[in-house]
């Protein structure tokens, strides 16, 4: 089969390699119809999260179809269209048990301090992931499901990940009616954060970022008010001057690990991974929410110690909520709501982009080019 | 402002913007909210009809935590250790909790040591790295490379000026040792 396979920092390519077999009797091999590029798989492309070996696939959004089952899978045939979320996870654990996916204890040897996800590195578990022709499914009785007849592939695209996780870091907000929102980056997650705080019922919804093309984005799909943070001195006393010298209510960081903003910071932990992730985007939520705000945190940071402000959350009372999404608990709700029309995914896709272009997609989406917000990938285009 | 005890005034009521955003409020209540409360204890829920997963083969010795009791029963087999960097990686498990800056750091760097061993391993293969094809600069030229950055007000336009150096540097460097090596090899000969 056809796959993406990295190379070493900044580079990937396309290679033939083996259709991978089952492993484990709730396997699935599932054939990709689409996949997606991911924010965090730029920090895995950069180089930044330990132990992501060279020959290994990346991609943890995809949707496909059930190629093969193993011997134990009884809700999966053949020939059955699903949808996979990020997590890989066992349904069994003290953690599934209590609905926390992402934090399965049961598939991921490589560290306790982060469940599994599909083409993640090893500190994620060592799965490939769907950037290929196919991907193993590990318990497919568990994570994946067969996408409705009446969903459009690419919102099912977008539920794997992005739309769910942004719509969890709403909640993670604690939003009450009447509150002022303020989002850190202007992402598919910081769009999708920036919407979904709305349907939960948000006074005011703010959408800071550094490109034009996303905050435009934000105005239109996410009926956000938007600031670019590169036209202000200091962005912080621009949100407290905006908020009636109070700050947000919530804050949510959708930036993460690769966050711009501040040359020291960025050079430390983006360049020389010398932190889990430049925390300026972090910092700045510490920094622009109320006295007893909430700070959600949907932003992939990598295991290693970062520069958090953690002195001013403490004195400012603040409550610091976070975690990968737990993508499938979200599902049922998000049916419900692209259905009734208040969500449409698919409108931030920006690229569509064959396989064998993979290191170009790459390099548009990390270095911003041609106005790109959502990259997919399609291996069967060429 | 909250110099006094009254929250400032919303410039527009619930009411306004349930008219003007299409599904505004359809979650006001955390208990439609899908991950509230954070914990349920429901192992039912997820399709998982065991309660311990039966294991996978293992087939090599599989590196892992030591934070973990054994071997998780299912596990990725993307890429095995191997080489230098494979030593460096199982040492980095053997031996260091997640606790522990050495061992995110070791790891790192056989990260680092990985990507030069398959570089040069490539070379002695059919398909040598590439750093034009696979690094993708090419969309530099069909995707608006010079009109997506300047004259936008992009804050990461500051460092990426940084980018081509790291990338480039140690290619550059790999290159220079070849040339010296080679022509050392060459006087030695004459
Ligand atoms: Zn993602
Ligand atoms: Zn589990």
């Amino acid at each position: 089969m056809r796959a993406m396979v990295y190379r070493g920092p900044y580079k990937v390519r396309v290679e033939e390699k083996d259709i991978p077999p089952i492993e484990h009797p709730n396997d699935a091999i599932v054939r990709v119809t689409h996949a997606a590029i991911c924010g965090s798989d730029l920090h895995l492309y950069h180089g930044m999260m330990p132990d992501t070996r060279v020959g290994m696939t990346f991609g943890h959004e995809f949707i496909g179809v059930v190629e093969e089952v193993g011997p134990s899978v009884q809700n999966l045939k053949r020939g059955d269209r699903v949808m996979v979320p990020f997590n890989v996870y066992c349904g069994s654990c003290y953690f599934c048990a209590r609905g926390l996916y992402s934090n399965c204890h049961n598939v991921n040897p490589n560290a306790t301090a982060v469940g599994a996800i599909y083409g993640y590195s090893h500190t994620c578990g060592g799965y490939d992931g769907g950037q290929a022709e196919f991907v193993r499914v590990p318990f497919a009785d568990v994570g994946p499901s067969i996408m409705p007849e009446w969903m459009d592939p690419e919102d099912a695209l977008l539920l794997t990940d992005a739309l769910a996780t942004g719509y969890f870091g709403a909640q993670l907000g604690d939003i009450v009616e009447g509150d002022t929102v303020v989002v850190f980056g202007a992402g598919p997650v910081g769009l999708f954060a920036a919407k979904s705080s709305w349907l939960m019922g948000a006074g005011r919804v703010i959408v800071i970022d550094h490109l034009d093309y996303r905050l435009e984005k934000a105005r239109t799909f996410a009926h956000a008010e938007t600031y670019n943070f590169a036209e202000y001195n200091d962005i912080v006393v621009q949100m407290k001057k905006i908020t009636d010298y109070l700050g947000a209510d919530v804050a949510i960081d959708a930036v993460g690990a690769e966050a711009d903003g501040n040359f020291t910071q960025h050079v430390t932990a983006a360049k020389f991974k010398l932190q889990g992730g430049s925390p300026v985007a972090l910092n700045w939520a510490i920094d622009s929410v109320r006295k007893g705000g909430t700070i959600s945190v949907m932003g992939a940071y990598g295991p290693m110690f970062s520069a958090v402000k953690f002195g001013d959350a403490l004195n400012k009372g603040l409550t610091l909520r976070m975690n990968q999404c737990p993508v499938k608990r979200q599902w049922p709700r998000l049916f419900e709501h692209i259905k009734n029309g208040y969500l449409k995914p698919s409108d931030i896709i920006t690229h569509r982009i064959p396989l064998e272009h993979i290191a170009e997609g790459y390099h548009i989406f990390s270095a911003k080019l041609d106005d790109c917000i959502k990259p997919v990938i399609v291996p069967d285009a060429s | 402002m909250p110099y006094r005890a009254e929250k400032p005034e919303r410039r527009l009521s619930s009411n306004d913007l349930r008219a003007r955003i299409p599904g505004w409020g359809a979650d006001l209540d955390p208990k439609d909210r899908p991950a509230v409360p954070k914990e349920r204890f429901d192992p039912g829920a997820t399709g998982a009809r065991w309660d311990f997963p039966e294991r996978q083969e293992e087939k090599w010795p599989r590196e892992r935590s030591i934070e973990h009791q054994f071997l998780t029963p299912v596990f990725g087999t993307s890429a095995p250790p191997k080489g230098l960097s494979g030593a460096m990686r199982k040492y980095s498990y053997k031996k260091y909790s997640e606790g522990r800056a050495a061992h995110w750091l070791l790891l790192l760097a056989a990260d680092r040591v990985d990507a030069w061993e398959s570089h040069l391993r490539s070379f002695a293969s059919l398909r040598p790295d590439n750093p034009i094809t696979e690094t993708g600069v090419r969309s530099e030229f069909t995707h608006r490379g010079l009109s997506s950055r300047f004259g936008r007000k992009r804050a990461d336009v500051n460092h990426e000026w940084l980018d081509p150096i790291i990338v480039g540097a140690p290619w550059a460097a790999a290159a220079a040792i070849a040339a010296v090596a080679f022509r050392a090899l060459a006087r030695r000969r004459a």
